[in-house]
């Protein structure tokens, strides 16, 4: 067994793993977690995306050592601490880019990094950049609309605009 | 899918990882980004029993640049050639060719280092390097020696690399001739079914996926010395050449479309 210790959603958490326990593993069975999905498992549909050192990152293709003295953010960690959504949360929210909700989770820790990454988003680059996430239901376009209203450029129009401010 | 079990060690140095993998002969792999590695050994088509993380060798991140010669560490990332400054300035193609590579996840933990080791016939930037006509430099037990790219890649997954030597090093020269790369392929995030590298306004043309290596394509290269247009100079792209046949593509249609994307690499490239 090794000893692994990482800052998750700002909390240190020590653990011993064996060495080929997958960093999805020790978040989602040695954690609880949950909130960070399994799609795949072969490192191609992004449903596993946490954030590694603010970079997007599958944690089905890392070993949870790799992961060791890294600051980890995953899912449950991204709203405020009274519950507040993140903005990227929010703009899924308004723009209904969800159905059944399983890519969710990884699709918003990709693209928190993603416009972190590229200040500059259009449609083609958003596309481009979510290539690693895997979405069965939307289509993706609410998606896309969803980012570059975070993006900021301002060239997304919700596609159901009577929802926004509903329910809060 | 679990991974068979290993013992894992960590390096403190590349010397540390030299001397570890010559302790522990071919039952040790060096771990960089793991983004070829962790998915062979989650099919288990690899068991190495023992993992040397080379990962945390922070001092081999780097891109530098001396005397028109660029020097990039062995651990540095698929981003940080995307978005590398001085690649952007004085070569282009390697930060462009990163830009391809899977998907910014894949991006963020794969090495350049990991990628020219793995050796995979369909990988990009191993053809880039191979285009560039870049060295790679390895060290083992008895020091550092210099490798051409064009004498690296030996045969299928298998690299001129000895079972204790690891890359530290890739070395290209700073690079202002026109360059395109063609990166054809079905699904988002995936490997090239086919792609065409070219360097220097068509001096160093190297093909993906079209046979057991990334292969240097001499021929177009001789033609386009000889100053054959780019379409006569492709025509010869695919000759002798013994590509796979699988799910995407079977051998003639690849032969197809390595002429195709070579004649449209060289015209970006600037060959008319
Ligand atoms: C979903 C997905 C999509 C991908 N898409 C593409 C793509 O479109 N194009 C593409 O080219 N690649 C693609 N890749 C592969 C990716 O580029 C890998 O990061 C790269 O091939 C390996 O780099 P690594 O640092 O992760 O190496 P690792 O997986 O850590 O190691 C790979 C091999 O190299 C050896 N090794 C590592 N570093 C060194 C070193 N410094 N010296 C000697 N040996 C070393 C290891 O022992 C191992 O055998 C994809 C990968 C994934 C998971
Ligand atoms: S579960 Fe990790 S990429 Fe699909
Ligand atoms: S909302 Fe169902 S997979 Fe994306």
């Amino acid at each position: 067994m090794e000893s692994v210790k990482f800052a998750v959603n700002g909390t240190e958490r020590s653990l011993e793993v064996e060495p080929r326990t997958l960093l999805v593993h020790a978040l989602r069975d040695e954690l609880r977690l949950t909130g960070t999905n399994i799609g795949c498992d072969s490192s191609s549909c992004g449903a596993c995306t946490v954030l590694v050192d603010g970079q997007s990152a599958k944690s089905c293709t890392m070993f949870a050592v790799q992961a060791d003295g890294a600051d980890i953010t995953t899912i449950e960690g991204v709203a405020d601490a009274d519950g507040k959504m993140h903005p990227m949360q929010q703009a899924f929210h308004e723009h209904h880019a969800l159905q059944c909700g399983y890519c969710t989770p990884g699709m918003v820790m990709a693209a928190i990094s993603l416009v972190e990454e590229y200040p500059e988003l259009d449609d083609h680059s958003v596309r481009h950049g979510l290539e690693g996430n895997l979405c069965r239901c939307t289509g993706y376009q609410n998606i896309v609309n969803a980012v570059l209203a975070v993006a900021g450029s301002g060239s997304a129009t919700p596609i159901r605009p009577y929802q926004s401010g509903q329910g809060e | 899918m679990i991974p068979a079990s290993f013992d894992y060690e960590v390096a403190e140095s590349a010397e540390h990882a030299v001397s570890l993998l010559a302790d522990h002969g071919d039952e040790a792999k060096l771990l960089a980004g793991g983004h070829s590695l962790i998915p062979m050994m989650r099919f288990r088509l690899a068991a190495p029993t023992v993992l040397v993380d080379v990962g945390r060798l922070d001092d081999l991140r780097y891109i530098n640049s001396a005397n028109g010669t660029i020097s990039i560490g062995a651990l540095t990332r698929h981003s940080e050639l995307e978005h590398s400054a001085l690649l952007a300035e004085s070569c282009p193609m390697l930060a462009s060719v990163a830009a391809l590579v899977g998907d910014p996840a894949v991006r963020h933990r794969g090495t350049l280092g990991g990628t020219l080791a793995h050796s995979d016939p369909a990988s990009d930037l191993p053809a880039a390097v191979l285009a560039l006509g870049a060295t790679i430099v390895a060290r083992g037990p008895g020091g550092d020696r210099e490798i051409a790219a064009t004498d690296f890649f030996t045969g299928y997954f298998e690299s001129a690399l000895a079972d204790d030597e690891m890359i530290v090093e890739v070395r290209v020269a700073a690079s202002a001739g026109g360059w395109n790369y063609q990166k054809f392929n079905r699904r988002a995030q995936d490997w090239a079914i086919v792609g065409v590298a070219v360097a220097e306004g068509g001096a160093g043309v190297s093909l993906v996926n079209m046979g057991a290596t990334p292969l240097r394509a001499s021929a177009v290269e001789a033609a386009v010395a000889a100053g054959a247009s780019a379409g006569d100079a492709a025509a010869v792209a695919a000759d002798g050449l013994q590509p796979p046949t699988d799910l995407n593509a079977d051998a003639d249609y690849r032969r197809h479309l390595a002429r195709v994307f070579t004649q449209r690499a060289l015209k970006a490239a600037g060959v008319a």
